[in-house]
């Protein structure tokens, strides 16, 4: 492997880790303050690469894509309110089976609307420009992604350190019953949440779909577990560590192809989930759980 | 006017009634305390009081309006904070921003800073500690934190869940010499407790619970002088707290 194939492999790595990197942040977030796993995330992920379909079918990129992240943003706090809000004094497993539930239905709603044949996702013009860096040809989105995430993932810090806001999402994701005892409202702080970790799963479409080009109903699951497992190996609830995550995912999964081992990519990503819930179950940057008294 | 009227408050956990129409009252300015031991409905009274609990049936009178079934949020605005039991100070945030949160729906910038130095006057131990996390503070710093917290809410009235649990003995008589100086400010105090004679000693007026119904009431000096009262909740403990 030349030098500059072995860039081309990072670049195109590093790129792809940061979608995930933006899906997964999604998963920490919602179980940070909720202790659920959004299985309906993923395909929240494939409904937002639907959208953009039909966004760019009648409006210019410019338009499209803040339609596309409101509309995601739309149906990610519906699905909160609709499926999960009504279950919050249940059992975990019941949430749970709710989200299954949703997953399966969005699933099945976008086979009915949208047939299950691949759909292809519409070019947006400057994420494809070509870029030659000496040897390296690569596109634009390559190297947007990486920084925009790392940016966003920032910002999201930011909030949630310094913010009134970010305060009060810290507290509800300790203790539900004291934070309305200050005054928070809980219900809000949730929708928030998931409004956040919709926006940044559209943005992640974007990214990724604009790389495979097309969008089928299932197009969600595959990335949706990956990401799911690199929130879990940077330390679920952490947002730093659902960065690093998707980084290491994307990077381990691009070399693999890139050595041949295409086969073996989905396989060896589930086998980091396996590893690192033996040898570190809170993740690389998670903090210990400690029971509530 | 009483600034808390209960009335004939119910309130149901499941199937078992927690509540079986108990009534009292809050004068502004007052210390009140229910005693009782455990599992005879002192925390669920405080729960429903603040929003927490939906009571079954029955009606919260405060400072003349009727604030039964509101939320917590909504009691809180009204001045209604509550001490929970087991401190629940948030671990992951620090001291000040523990004290912050406890101010949470005020906006009045100036005068939140003001409380804050009044806090920090009253528990210098926990300026020190400001950008200590609250998960690592000993239990009696803890205590300190969430008065400190309900007090950033500038209470009317203050509600303490059993301050003094799993305190030692001299951090407990502290806990209890603050709560008479807030008392002393004009903050109305409603005091649950376990530890009766403390309570009793501090209170103007208790109520004293059995199984989700008031059976007793007086004055502090009188329910501490009573024959019942000392057999049944007093017992080795009054002795053990004669010091305090």
């Amino acid at each position: 492997m030349s030098f500059s194939t072995f860039i081309q492999h990072c670049l195109t790595g590093i790129s792809l880790g940061g979608a995930y990197a933006l899906i997964s942040i999604g998963y920490t977030l919602v179980y940070g303050i909720l202790l659920l796993i959004n299985f309906a995330h993923a395909d929240i992920f494939m409904m937002a690469g639907y959208f953009m379909i039909f966004a760019m079918a009648s409006f210019p990129w410019q338009v499209a894509i803040p339609i596309v992240i409101l509309a995601t943003v739309v149906l990610g706090v519906v699905i909160e309110r609709v499926a999960y809000k009504p279950l919050r004094n249940a059992p975990r497993m019941s949430v749970m089976i709710s989200a299954i539930g949703v997953s399966y239905l969005l699933q099945n709603l976008a086979t009915y609307l949208f047939s299950a044949l691949p759909q292809g996702y519409p070019t947006i013009p400057p994420l494809k420009k070509v870029i030659q860096l000496g040897s390296v040809t690569t596109s634009l989105v390559t190297l947007i992604t990486p920084v925009l995430t790392i940016l966003l993932v920032i910002l999201l810090m930011l909030l949630v350190r310094h913010s009134k806001f970010g305060m009060a999402m810290r507290a509800v994701s300790k203790d539900f019953e004291t934070s309305q005892l200050m005054g928070i409202k809980i219900n809000r702080v949730v929708s928030y949440t998931f409004a956040i970790g919709s926006a940044l799963a559209a943005i992640g479409s974007i990214l990724y779909f604009t790389d495979r080009m097309s969008v089928t109903p299932f197009s969600g699951t595959m990335p949706g577990l990956k990401c799911f497992v690199a929130a879990v190996l940077g330390g679920i609830g952490s947002i730093p560590g659902a960065m690093i995550g998707g980084f290491i995912i994307g990077i381990t999964e691009t070399f693999l192809v890139a050595f041949g081992y295409s086969t073996y990519s989905d396989a060896v990503t589930f086998l980091f989930l396996i590893i690192i819930l033996i040898v570190r179950p809170t993740g690389l940057l998670g903090e210990e759980l400690t029971e509530k008294v | 006017m009483s600034l808390l009227e209960i009335q004939d408050l119910r309130v149901n956990y499941g199937g078992i009634k927690a509540l079986k129409g108990i009534s009292f009252t809050v004068e502004e300015g007052e210390i009140v305390t229910l005693i009782g031991s455990n599992g005879a409905g002192k925390s669920t009274t405080l729960k429903a009081i603040s929003g927490l609990l939906k009571p079954a049936a029955g009606k919260i009178m405060y400072g003349g309006r009727d604030i039964t079934g509101l939320d917590a949020q909504q009691t809180v605005d009204q001045g209604v904070v509550l001490v929970p039991e087991g401190r629940k100070i948030f671990p992951n945030l620090t001291v000040l921003e523990n004290l912050k949160i406890g101010a949470y729906l005020r906006s009045d910038k100036g005068k939140i800073q003001q409380d804050l130095e009044r806090v920090y006057d009253l528990f210098p131990r926990l300026k020190e500690r400001s950008w200590q996390k609250g998960g690592t503070l000993s239990g009696g710093e803890q205590q300190m934190l969430a008065v400190g917290r309900a007090l950033m809410a500038r209470p009317r009235l203050l509600m303490m869940d059993e301050p003094s649990l799993g305190l030692a003995p001299l951090v407990v008589q502290d806990i209890f010499k603050i709560i008479g100086e807030i008392n002393a400010t004009g903050t109305t105090v409603l005091l649950i407790e376990q530890n009766a004679s403390a309570a009793l000693k501090l209170a103007r007026r208790g109520y004293v619970m059995v199984t989700g119904e008031i059976n007793l009431e007086g004055s502090g000096s009188d329910l501490l002088a009573n024959p019942s009262v000392q057999e049944a909740y007093l017992g080795s403990q009054s002795r053990r707290h004669a010091r305090l």
